[in-house]
């Protein structure tokens, strides 16, 4: 009985603000509400204009699934550099630390409206300025379609040091007796990194993986702030930007709450994807090989 | 869990010479990553501290003549130290709350055996998953009908009732603490209570201040929640003022660079007040996922 007190604020806000207004959505989405009049039941029909009759769901999916397709994999491997390069033993490691993983903690708003001052369209952009040193002509960047959503892409990689955080945590813990034999055994740098920690660290990331797709699907300050619009063409269009359009600027609260568990239900899958395949490629020291 | 991320680790390997052309450019490529990832703080700086005309033109990294000038005209355009006010109080409020509710908790799944905990903590864990734009649109019309619209309370309530992700963490630690030390108190004649607050707590003290971190960063940086709940200038908080004022001033670069330094000070203040718990928390939320 005491168990469930010490767990009762959580059971409580789980009923309350989790499972029924999870219940309450789900209803929504079956009607049309502008919150103010009353709720007109249409059954699946928000869901069957969403998969048939609107170019804007479709093209959102696709903006933040592009983004995910880049800024992930670039923010892994970028943030996995760092750390191994961190993860040597060397002088003023603490200060380099500080500065790759600042920009992780900085308020969302802030580091947007940074952004896109340093991406200013050709002259007047900082980016484009430093750019020119290496012979790069400058790029329009946000203000135009081709341009607008590696911007998001190029500003994200700025935040790897979350995600480089918890990779040094990860190499950190690989026990150094293993580089030892492997050196005995004659093994390379490369061939050290391959066999030994890449295996070790695959826990860490998965987990990175798993963070990674949840976050950029879920990317709204940025857009909101950016390109309020959708950016032009729609090509910065995120999807949580859309439904939060739906909902706050037409007041479409059933067809928002439609989009929301489409949301849910493409995460869910491709959560349980990288879960599935993880047996293949994630290594845990305590399990027992067979 | 106890990793140290110092550097501080023995030197177990023999560093050979052959190794010295390897160290140094290993150096070199972090002295070059490192100054990519500082420009922004430094055009932020820069631009802040720069003349209002020709802004757009002026690309000079340090401002001529330096223009001190610029964030007290920052402070005049909005009203800070309300926008501060607002923010600490939810800030701090919600860091408490959730603090508290999170131990409590993490406590009850950590220590205590009740029917239907495992399903129970599994159940807490999906949540993580689950979109806040699921829920948005059901908790928005809740609160909005109990009159809170443009209030601090849905802001607040919420974490009342702890986060799955931070419930999580405290209960992974709290799992590490000897139940010996839980009998000892009882033995002593401690209730539940009592072993929650004066043999857990100050036990997990390095966990619960990781937590208290997140929070702080949580709820400081959030935009979405203030967005959606308040509309009257005078509820802003800080992170909303800042987006505010871009939609209206938004050809005053060098204002809007010096409220963003601002905004984002204290966060830096608190980072390297608190460096070695901020490495911490993530090493313990991120160990074997």
């Amino acid at each position: 009985m005491e168990g469930y007190l010490c767990i009762a604020p959580w059971l409580i806000g789980f009923a309350l603000l989790t499972l029924g207004p999870m219940i309450f959505s789900f209803i929504i989405s079956l009607t049309q509400w502008d919150l103010i009049n009353s709720p007109k039941f249409v059954g699946l029909d928000n869901y069957r204009i969403i998969f048939t009759d609107d170019f804007r769901f479709r093209q959102s999916l696709k903006v933040t699934a592009l983004y995910a397709a880049m800024s992930v994999p670039l923010g892994m491997i970028g943030s996995l550099c760092v750390a191994m390069l961190l993860n040597l033993n060397m002088r003023g490691m603490r200060v380099f630390r500080s500065i790759f993983y600042l920009p992780a903690i900085l308020p969302g708003v802030a580091v947007t409206m940074l952004w896109m001052w340093i991406l200013r369209p050709q002259d007047t952009g900082v980016l484009n300025h430093i750019l020119g040193f290496f012979g790069v002509s400058p790029k329009p960047w946000l203000s135009d379609p081709a341009w607008a959503l590696p911007s998001f892409v190029i500003m994200s990689l700025w935040g790897i040091g979350g995600g480089m955080i918890i990779y040094l945590s990860g190499l950190q813990s690989v026990p150094t007796q293993l580089y030892e034999a492997a050196e005995i055994d004659g093994a390379g740098s490369w061939r050290k990194f391959t066999t030994i920690t890449l295996p070790m660290i695959s826990p860490t990331i998965f987990f990175n993986l798993v963070m990674g797709i949840i976050g950029s699907f879920q990317v709204f300050t940025a857009s909101y702030i950016m390109t309020p619009n959708g950016g032009p063409g729609y090509s910065t269009l995120f999807y949580v930007l859309y439904l939060y359009q739906k909902a706050f600027k037409y007041l479409q609260m059933g067809y928002a709450s439609a989009l929301a568990w489409i949301l849910f239900a493409v995460v869910l899958a491709l959560t349980l994807i990288v879960f599935k395949t993880s047996a293949k490629w994630v290594y845990y020291e305590s399990e027992v090989k067979q | 869990m106890s990793i140290e991320l110092t550097g501080k680790r023995k030197r177990v390997r023999s560093r050979s010479d052959a190794e010295l052309p390897k160290r140094i450019f290993a150096y070199l490529l972090l002295l070059i990553g490192s100054g990519i990832f500082l420009i922004p703080f430094i055009w932020l700086l820069s631009t802040s501290l720069k003349e209002p005309k020709s802004i757009f033109l002026d690309l000079r990294w340090i401002p001529d003549p330096v223009r001190w000038q610029n964030y007290p005209d920052a402070f005049k355009v909005m009203p800070f130290p309300l926008y501060l006010l607002n923010t600490c109080k939810i800030t701090f409020t919600c860091l408490v709350l959730q603090v508290l509710s999170c131990s409590i908790v993490a406590y009850g799944f950590a220590r205590k055996r009740f029917p239907g905990r495992n399903v129970l903590f599994i159940v807490l864990l999906s949540t993580m998953m689950l979109p806040a734009q699921v829920t948005m649109v059901p908790v928005f019309k809740v609160w909005s009908t109990l009159g809170f619209y443009d209030t601090f309370v849905p802001l607040i309530v919420p974490a009342a009732f702890g986060s799955a992700f931070f419930i999580f963490l405290l209960r992974q630690y709290f799992m590490t603490i000897p139940i010996e030390m839980d009998e000892a108190a009882r033995i002593d004649g401690a209730n539940t209570l009592q072993v929650w607050w004066k043999v857990l707590l100050p036990q997990a003290k390095p966990a619960l201040v990781a937590v208290a971190i997140f929070s702080f960063m949580a709820h400081w940086n959030d935009f979405m929640g203030p967005l959606i709940y308040t509309t009257s200038s005078g509820k802003r908080t800080l992170a909303l003022a800042l987006w505010s004022f871009q939609g209206q001033y938004s050809t005053d670069w060098h204002l809007l660079m010096a409220a963003s330094t601002v905004v984002m000070l204290p966060l830096l203040i608190l980072f390297f007040a608190a460096q070695k718990y901020f490495i911490q928390g993530i090493v313990m939320s991120g160990v074997k996922g």
